[in-house]
This record gives C-alpha cells, sequence and structure tokens, in this order.
C-alpha cells in the first residue's frame, strides 16, 4: 500500500552543534596501481553532520556516502566536496540504505515501518514512491544481485520482499518469532537469509517464497537471567563473493546485557551446511558489536565494531582473530565498504561520518 | 483470661515470611516489633468500611520517560519512537504502550519528578519509602500500606511482592516484621507454604493438636504480647497454607490466562488481580529491567512490549469489576533515563525530570500534572519529588499521612512532614 510521504521538520540542533559540513583532508583521484593494504588504513575525509549517525552507504557510483540520522532525516554527502543534501521523509530513525545496482535509485527503510524510493542523484531527492512496508521498524533492507526485488525486515517479525520497479509486494515470509534483525540475498540471487534476535537465521527460496531450512549461531545470543532480556542477532550480514560463507556480526560473550558488557564479534557461517566455521574474535576483547559487515573483493571480512570507539578489523576467512585492524576513537553506528575496494566509511555516534582508505597513504 | 499486656493491639505478629522460613527449619524464632499503634483510631475505623488497596508497578533499573509517559518524538533527544493518542484528548504517550493509551482514561501522569537522585539504591529507597535514606531503615510503601489497610481478622498477607527479577524486598522496617512483604519469587506461593510430603494429614492434626494444647496451658499462666504473637503467626500460617490457592493464577479461568498471555509479567499480572480481589491491601508486582545503558530503544521495545498488554488489561478488568475505585494503581521506577542519548544507543540514570504514572482509588482520572522542557532535561511546571508522591498515594486510600506512628512510644511521621500530596491529582 502506498501512501503520501511526509516532509520530515529539521529539528533545531543546540547551538554548539550548529556546524555546517567539512571536509577534512580528503585525498586525490585514484591510480589502477593503488594497493589495497588493511594494516596501512587511514582516515582521509570525516563529513559532520548536526546530529548523531545511524547508518551509512555508498551509492554503487561511488558518488555519494548517505548516511541516517537521529533527527529522522537522511543525508547525502557528496564525495568530491562533501557538499551535504537531505532527504526528508521519513518519520523516525532511519538505519536502512539500499541502491539499485545501476545506482540510480536509492531505497531507504525507516523505523516508522516505511520503505522509501528515491533518485539518487536528484537535488534534492524526494520520495518517488513510499510504501507502508512493516508494523514496526524496518531494521534492514537488502537489494538483489539483479536489482528486481528488494527484501525488508522487521520488528513485526516478517520478512518482505517487493518489486523494486512498482513496489508491489512479491512475498511475505512468516516464521521468525522475534524481531527480524537482518536480511541479505545470496549472490546466486536465488535465495535470501535473515536473522532474528535470537540469532535464528531462516533461508528463503526466492522462486515460491518458500522456508529452505533455519539454522543458529548461538554464539551470538544470549537470555541473561538476571535482567531477564535477550540480547542478540545478525546486527550485520553479508556473503562471501563465491556465496559460500555467510558472516553475521553482532556480540558474543554477554555478562551485561543492558549495561553493553560484551564482546564484538561475527559468525561464519558454511552457508551449504549451516554450521558455525569460524567465530570471529578481537586479539584484544572489544567492548562493541559488529554494526557493520562486508566481503572484501581481495578475500576476507571487515568488520566494524562500534562501543568504545569505532573499530575497524580484518579477518581472514579460516582464522578467527584478525590480521589487521583500524581505530578511529568515536563511537562507530555502521560500516560501508565503497564499490572500488579501497574505501570505507563509517558512521559515527558523534555526529560524523569518516571516509577511510585501506590503502597506504599517498605521497 | 485477661492479656495483661500493654498495647492491646494485634501489631505483634511477625511476618509470614519469616514465621514460614522458621517453620521450614523447626527453629519459629521471633522478632518482635515492640508496642506499636497507630494513632488515629477514627481514620482506622473509616477505613474498615471502604477497604482500600494500592498495588504498584515497579519497573526495575529506571524505565525512560520518553519511552513511556513523557515521549518528545523528533526533539534533539527524543529518541526514534513516535508518540501516540490516548483515550484522554491532548495525552499523548509513547507508541510502545498502545493497549495502554487505551486506558488513559482509568489514569493520571505525573510528569515533573525530580528526585535529585540518579543511583538504583537511593532512588529505590526514596520511591518506596517517601524519603531520602538517611542510613536507617523506613518502611516500604507496602508496609505502610498494609498497617494501615489490613483488617484486623485478615488472614492473608497485607503486603505481597510479587518478584520477578529485581532487587529489593519491602522491609517493614519500625513497623515491625508482620508487614514486610511476603514475597512469591517467580510468582510462586510463598515458601514452605505447603505441607510436607512426609508428613500426612493426620500427623499435621496430631500434631497441631498437642502444639495448641502446649501452648494453651504455657498460656494460661504466662501469657504475653510475645506468646500472642506467637500463636497468632501459626494461625496466620495455617490459614495461609489452607489458602495457598490464592497465590495460583493457574486457577484463573483459561480465557483470562490467555487475555493476559503466557509471559512471566502477564501471569504476574493475572496473579496480582486474584490477590486484590482477595482483598490483599498492598500488592506490588515487580519488572525487571530497564536499566538500558545499551541500546535502550531495543530493550525498551521489548520490555515495554511484555509490559503493556497484561498491565492494560489488568486495569480494564479492575475497572470492570468495580476494583478500581478502591485500588490505587501507581507504575514506579527508581528513576527516570537521561534524554541524552549516549553512543551505544543508551540511556542512562536519570532523576532530574521523569514520571510516573498512577490511578484508580482518589486519583483524578486522565489528570497530567507537571511539564518537562521540550529536551526532555529539566521540569518546567509542578516539580515534585517522591516525597510528596508518598503523600499522594497514601492519601488517595484515605490515610491521614500528616499522622504519626507510634512504636515503642516513639513517633515517626508517616509521610515527609516537610512535604504534601500532590492536592490537585486527588479527588
Amino acid at each position: 500500500m502506498n501512501d503520501e510521504p511526509k516532509k520530515a521538520a529539521a529539528t533545531e540542533p543546540p547551538d554548539d552543534d550548529k556546524k555546517k559540513p567539512v571536509s577534512v583532508s580528503p585525498e586525490g583521484g585514484e591510480s589502477a596501481e593503488v594497493k589495497v593494504d588493511p594494516g596501512k588504513t587511514h582516515v582521509v575525509a570525516t563529513w559532520k553532520y548536526q546530529r548523531p549517525l545511524t547508518a551509512c552507504r555508498f551509492d554503487p557510483l561511488g558518488r555519494y556516502v548517505f548516511v541516517g540520522a537521529e533527527d529522522y532525516t537522511v543525508q547525502r554527502f557528496d564525495l568530491k566536496d562533501g557538499k551535504l543534501t537531505p532527504l526528508l521523509g521519513h518519520e523516525s530513525w532511519c538505519r536502512a540504505i539500499g541502491f539499485s545496482p545501476d545506482g540510480k535509485t536509492t531505497f531507504t527503510g525507516g523505523y516508522d515501518g516505511r520503505l522509501l524510493w528515491w533518485q539518487t542523484d536528484a537535488d534534492p531527492p524526494t520520495p518517488l514512491r513510499a510504501i507502508a512496508a512493516h508494523t514496526g521498524w524496518i531494521r534492514a533492507l537488502a537489494v538483489s544481485p539483479d536489482g528486481q526485488q528488494i527484501a525488508t525486515c522487521s520488528n513485526d517479525h516478517l520478512v518482505k520482499v517487493w518489486n523494486t520497479a512498482d513496489g508491489s509486494a512479491i512475498h511475505t515470509l512468516t516464521g521468525h518469532e522475534s524481531h527480524v534483525y537482518n536480511v541479505f540475498f545470496h549472490p546466486d540471487n536465488k535465495s535470501l537469509v535473515s536473522c532474528d534476535h535470537r540469532a535464528i537465521f531462516r533461508h528463503w527460496n526466492l522462486a515460491d517464497g518458500k522456508e529452505v531450512r533455519t539454522f543458529s549461531a548461538p554464539a551470538l545470543h544470549k537470555y541473561d537471567d538476571k535482567f531477564r532480556a535477550n540480547i542478540g542477532g545478525a546486527r550485520s550480514l553479508a556473503f562471501s563473493g563465491d556465496g559460500k560463507l555467510l558472516a553475521a556480526g553482532g556480540t558474543t560473550n554477554v555478562t551485561n546485557a543492558l549495561g553493553g558488557i560484551l564482546e564484538c564479534a561475527a559468525a561464519s557461517i558454511d552457508w551449504e551446511s549451516g554450521k558455525l566455521k569460524v567465530l570471529h574474535l578481537t586479539k584484544e576483547k572489544n567492548r562493541g558489536t559488529i554494526w557493520g559487515l562486508a566481503w572484501h573483493p581481495d578475500g576476507y571480512w571487515i568488520g566494524m565494531s562500534g562501543g568504545r570507539n569505532a573499530l575497524l578489523v580484518f579477518w581472514k576467512p579460516d582464522q578467527a582473530e584478525e590480521f589487521a585492524k583500524f581505530a578511529m576513537p568515536e563511537i562507530g553506528r555502521d560500516f560501508a565498504l565503497h564499490s572500488d575496494g579501497l574505501q570505507a566509511a563509517v558512521a559515527m555516534a558523534e555526529n560524523q561520518v569518516r571516509i577511510c582508505r585501506l590503502t597506504a597513504k599517498l605521497a | 483470661m485477661k492479656c495483661d499486656y500493654a498495647c492491646g493491639t494485634a501489631e505483634h505478629g511477625t511476618s509470614r515470611r519469616q514465621f514460614l522460613g522458621g517453620l521450614a527449619t523447626g527453629v519459629g524464632a521471633l522478632t518482635l516489633g515492640g508496642s506499636a499503634s497507630w494513632i488515629p483510631v477514627a481514620a482506622a475505623e473509616q477505613l474498615k468500611h471502604t477497604q482500600k488497596r494500592i498495588l504498584t508497578f515497579f519497573l526495575h533499573g529506571g524505565v525512560s520517560q520518553l519511552e513511556s509517559w513523557d515521549p518528545k518524538p523528533n526533539t534533539v533527544w527524543g529518541g526514534p519512537f513516535r508518540s501516540i493518542a490516548t483515550s484522554v484528548p491532548d495525552i499523548r504517550i509513547s507508541e510502545l504502550l498502545p493497549f495502554t493509551a487505551q486506558q488513559m482514561h482509568h489514569l493520571a501522569l505525573v510528569r515533573g519528578i525530580n528526585t535529585k537522585n540518579s543511583g538504583h539504591g537511593p532512588g529505590t529507597i526514596q520511591m518506596t519509602t517517601g524519603h531520602n535514606p538517611v542510613g536507617t531503615e523506613l518502611p516500604h510503601l507496602g508496609a505502610v500500606a498494609a498497617k494501615a489497610l489490613t483488617p484486623p481478622s485478615f488472614s492473608l498477607p497485607g503486603h505481597i511482592l510479587i518478584k520477578g527479577g529485581g532487587n529489593g524486598g519491602g522491609s517493614a522496617a519500625y513497623l515491625g516484621p508482620r508487614f514486610a512483604a511476603v514475597t512469591l519469587e517467580d510468582g510462586k506461593a510463598p515458601q514452605h507454604s505447603q505441607l510436607p510430603e512426609t508428613v500426612s494429614g493426620e500427623a499435621e492434626t496430631r500434631r497441631q493438636e498437642f502444639r495448641r494444647s502446649a501452648n494453651d496451658r504455657f498460656a494460661g499462666r504466662r501469657r504475653t504480647a510475645d506468646t500472642d504473637a506467637y500463636t497468632l503467626s501459626y494461625d496466620q500460617a495455617r490459614d495461609l497454607m489452607a489458602r495457598r490457592d490464592v497465590f495460583d493464577a493457574t486457577k484463573e479461568p483459561a480465557r483470562d490466562q490467555e487475555r493476559y498471555g503466557q509471559s512471566e509479567f502477564g501471569q504476574h499480572c493475572l496473579l496480582a488481580r486474584r490477590l486484590l480481589e482477595e482483598g490483599v491491601p498492598f500488592v506490588q508486582v515487580n519488572h525487571s529491567n530497564y536499566d538500558t545503558h545499551y541500546e535502550n530503544f531495543d530493550y525498551h521495545l521489548e520490555q515495554l512490549g511484555e509490559f503493556d498488554r497484561p498491565f492494560a488489561t489488568l486495569v480494564s478488568d479492575m475497572h470492570e469489576r468495580g476494583l478500581l475505585a478502591d485500588t490505587l494503581i501507581v507504575v514506579m521506577s527508581e528513576m527516570g533515563r537521561t534524554p541524552r542519548i549516549n553512543p551505544r544507543y543508551g540511556r542512562d540514570h536519570w532523576g532530574t525530570a521523569w514520571s510516573v504514572c498512577l490511578g484508580g482509588a482518589g486519583v483524578v482520572r486522565g489528570a497530567v500534572v507537571g511539564k518537562t522542557s521540550s529536551d526532555g532535561m529539566a521540569v518546567v511546571d509542578r516539580e515534585v519529588d517522591h516525597g510528596h508522591l508518598f503523600h499522594t498515594y497514601l492519601q488517595a486510600v484515605g490515610v491521614d499521612t500528616k499522622q504519626e506512628f507510634v512504636i515503642g512510644g516513639r513517633k515517626f511521621p508517616i509521610a515527609d512532614p516537610a512535604k504534601g500530596p500532590i492536592a490537585e491529582l486527588l479527588t
């Protein structure tokens, strides 16, 4: 069902937050010989906004980084010059952003339960379509590799698949018994996987919308007896390039759920068997959550732990501990890998998105 | 034989919890509260005719006012949740409480609380005793209510805590252990209230006859307040054991089980209804936990999602059954939570500007008292604290809080003499 999108009123920020976006030391263009070296990761730009951020994604053509903010807006930063353009339409926080493979269309899912379509490079973008997709937060969205479908998941325990061309519903996938935290398409374009609060995964057949199987990652969930609260679920989700591994980022070794006394972790799962292959941790315990996760084309996982800081962690698929890491002092809330494989974005609680290069500094 | 002890009251009983613990160990040691009386006899007489009750919900850890009673959507620290309309025009509460919103016409809000404290321990003392911590134990609201509201011949405990997590036990302090909370751990009947399987009914009858005989013989010559209290506590314990089903919410109709839901909290609410219908003067239901320094919004979604429907069902049922007019309902915590959202999506401790929900007996329905600033950081109208609330709760059920308890010849104010009730909230 479509509804007319409303413009969110911008909230007046505190005086000391009334800062215009600024660019800090962006580096120049790329050469074909640039080599990725995670151990040399460094910050090349810091784009500031007036409110804490909740999400970030690069568009597939690498022109922009889109961020969600606590003022219900999505903001678009132009990577060339940091020009800031608001996307007004949600009535709550947005933590789900995706794109059509050609980069022309941007999709956002909000905690208002609405799924919005935008023209990526419009100035400013206004919602092209708005769907009341869920009765509850849209916690995540994913776009199919062929770009024809969008999957969303929500607190209503549902996963839904939508036609990107007209916004029509294709499947409503039922079975989860708790909030559905994340969703991701398999690279073969035939399967979808979702993960809920209890770290229960469901594998769905996209052809008929039937559930294929379930499996779990118990290391990513805990019921805290003292506080009588559940903590867990995939806060981030990604497939390896060949589709043989599924990684889910979150937390483990929770000793105090409500206080956030826990460790960041990513569970790497063998897709064929559904069994845990490696539980990726950090050499030094990091009290954070893997809010963002991506498979790098060079063959390793990159996770971003936010909690005490923003820690980029680089894991080889067969090793539990990282082979490289890069920490920033602010507290990260989301992470995205640029399509060039050279840049990463981290959305920070401290009103900024940092752009990192996974290479040595340019001369 | 005339009993010649000092006060002539029945205030000497030990708590059933303590007694039953003694029963289990075979010790039966008593701690008596000493001579005690409550001055306003006229008020007590009046209360006999209109049995009042208090039902409190203690949301342990500190529920966020912004995610419950005082939402501020799309403000600097408002968070992601929206507000929704309620059954009272102009009152909006968090979208996390849709069922409660439909019962708002039975309820009222105090939005201007400033307890000047942000600690769990001190906050719990403040909110349950009406006083700042003073280094000595003070009676819990439940103990005060039990002392003031329990009919003399009432055979069940007057102060019951249904514990679903969270700390705190409901001390009676100087009021004497008779008024301390009997705790239903996880909603189960009091410990040791069931005859051991190894003791047959016949053996139990013979055992009690022997005890009674020995007791009567002793009392015939040396009756004192202590011996009477001892006898009373046994009789109370036996009454309680005979009425053990009162503590069993599964005896309620299946339809009600369904309406309240199978969550622990839902069943505890149903048990609370059962106890209130039996005339228990004070029932507290704990719900844990809201101490959400991390992922405040996810946890409030979970916890208030569990709280909302059973609570609203109970409010509605109490109204339908005619109980609400005589029962004060209070939803409280030890404090609120910071308007400022921390980087881990948490909210921290905050006693400076927060809210309580109450309703039922003696309370103006649909009222809102107090106001916080647009960013939620301060009270900007009708600031009150725990002292005012304590007066309000008790006056709502007819207790003259300007009076004093006299315990062992010492006077103890029922509520903080420096404070008074929130008058505009009382009918």
